[in-house]
């Protein structure tokens, strides 16, 4: 079927596509602009390992068609990083074992840094709750809830220390 | 899992949508949030050959609470309807609901007009506008037209709407009293075993209006007409909620798949409703 050009800002960057109406948004992240942090883990809507940022929302790539995106602004993990290093949520991941094959670790990342701009001082069941559509098959996600509470306090005392 | 070939439209205003829909027939079908077509198409359980866009049409978002009445324009997603204060205030029962659609990526994308257009019985806001007793609102080749929600529904993914017609918005009056969305599911972002949404008023500690409605317990979502009147009248005491809890069971039918056998709905079923019912009466 017809080929179109699909405008997509990526991580900041401008980029133009060619792609069929039917590619999903993870197929042309991963295969076509070589952002290969958002994976593949179910492919069917459950896992969240392919979660990135579109417009302002936390989304699971293997379920929008990149032609969807078409003008839109997305950020994956490979955004997240600074020039100045780590993001604080992956030094943090870091530091309290929040990983340990990493798979689901880009997904986390990506859902936490949204997480955390719509609600910077969550409670433990905030997180639960709103981390509940990645799944992680390693942690127990014990670590997982635990860093990204230790990356809102860190976050919290350093705007504080600003202000 | 990548779907079959198809065109793809992203209209700018419902006529152009209209027109789509009316040029390709049944090859045609809008995409909304997405989050229920997409994973239909790739599993190739479903043939889409032009795929008409919902995300630029003009006219389909905003929730409006203008003193009894509320109307919420169909690409309203869920993730909009938790975080709406107004609406929060006036109905909250949807707030309770939708938090238990899914996950947070998916309630990000996933619309209240793809929700009820659907026909899923698994999906959980028809139930609740069957028990608000809400209006749609289609607009066709022929004009527009209001169907009540609880005429919408005939069969499982069949309901009242025609292929050329749009679902614009939902429409119904803010609900008095108590509420209560109770859902049973097996996990996190899974569709209900059973559900039940209720909505009970109260007055000089008797129920004067009740209703009560279902979720994947028939093909259909279930409002149970006798249920709502077995409350109304009483103290809704434990005998007035095992009246009414009868009554509804006698209105559902469920059916055996990987949630469980029939009794095993039909027991779950009991409970939630007996519940949604004492949570509703305790907020009343
Ligand atoms: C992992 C997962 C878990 C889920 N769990 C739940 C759950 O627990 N409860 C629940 O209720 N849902 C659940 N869903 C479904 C989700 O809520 C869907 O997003 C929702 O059912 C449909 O909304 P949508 O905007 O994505 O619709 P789409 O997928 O875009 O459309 C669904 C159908 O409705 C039609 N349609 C859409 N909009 C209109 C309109 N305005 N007029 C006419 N027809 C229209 C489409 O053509 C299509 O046939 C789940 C989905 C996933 C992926
Ligand atoms: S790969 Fe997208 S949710 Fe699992
Ligand atoms: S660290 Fe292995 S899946 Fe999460």
């Amino acid at each position: 079927m017809t080929k179109s050009i699909i405008k997509l800002t990526v991580n900041g960057e401008n980029h133009e596509v060619l792609a069929e109406p039917r590619e999903l948004l993870i197929h042309v992240l991963r295969e076509r602009l070589n952002l290969t942090g958002p994976h593949i883990g179910c492919e069917t809507t459950h896992c969240g390992a392919c979660t990135v940022e579109l417009n302002g929302k936390s989304v699971k790539s293997c379920t929008v068609f990149a032609v969807q995106a078409n003008g839109a602004e997305i950020t994956t993990i490979e955004g997240i990083a600074g020039p100045a290093g780590l993001h604080v949520l992956q030094q943090s991941f870091r530091e309290h074992h929040g990983l340990q094959c990493g798979f689901c670790t880009p997904g986390m990342i990506t859902r936490a840094w949204r997480l955390l701009k719509e609600n910077p001082d969550p409670t433990e069941e905030d997180v639960r709750f709103g981390m509940a559509g990645n799944l992680c098959r390693c942690t127990g996600y014990q670590n997982i809830v635990k860093s990204i509470l230790a990356a809102a306090a860190e976050i919290n005392a350093s705007r504080e220390a600003a202000e | 899992m990548i779907p079959a070939a198809f065109e793809y439209h992203r209209p700018k205003d419902v006529g152009g949508v209209i027109a789509l829909l009316q040029q390709h027939g049944d090859e045609a079908r809008v995409v909304a949030g997405g989050h229920s077509l997409i994973p239909m198409m790739k599993l190739r359980m479903t043939d889409v050959q032009h795929l008409v866009d919902l995300q630029d049409v003009a006219g389909l978002g905003g929730i409006q609470v203008a003193g009894e009445q509320i109307t919420i324009g169909a690409m309203v997603t869920q993730h909009m309807l938790i975080n709406n204060a107004d609406l929060t205030e006036a109905a909250p029962i949807l707030k309770e609901a939708a938090l238990q659609i899914a996950d947070p990526q998916v309630r990000y994308m996933g619309t209240i007009g793809g929700n009820v257009a659907n026909g899923d019985p698994g999906n959980d806001m028809p139930a609740l506008m069957l028990c608000l007793g809400a209006t749609y609102t289609l607009t066709g080749p022929n004009g527009t037209r209001k169907v009540a929600a609880r005429d919408f529904y005939e069969a499982a993914y069949v309901t009242v709407r025609e292929d050329s017609e749009l679902l614009t918005q939902l429409t119904f009056a803010a609900p008095k009293g108590g509420y209560a969305y109770e859902k049973q599911k097996r996990k996190i972002g899974d569709y209900a075993t059973a559900a039940a949404a209720v909505q009970i008023a109260r007055e000089g500690g008797l129920c004067v209006a009740a209703s009560v409605s279902m979720t994947n317990l028939s093909d259909v979502p279930v409002w149970s007409k006798a249920a709502g009147a077995a409350l109304v009248g009483t103290d809704c005491g434990p005998a007035a909620i095992r009246a009414a809890v009868d009554a509804a069971l006698k209105d559902i039918n469920p059916t055996e798949d990987n949630r469980g056998p029939v009794e095993f709905k039909r027991h779950v079923a009991k409970t939630v409703i007996g519940r949604a019912i004492a949570r509703a009466w305790s907020r009343s």
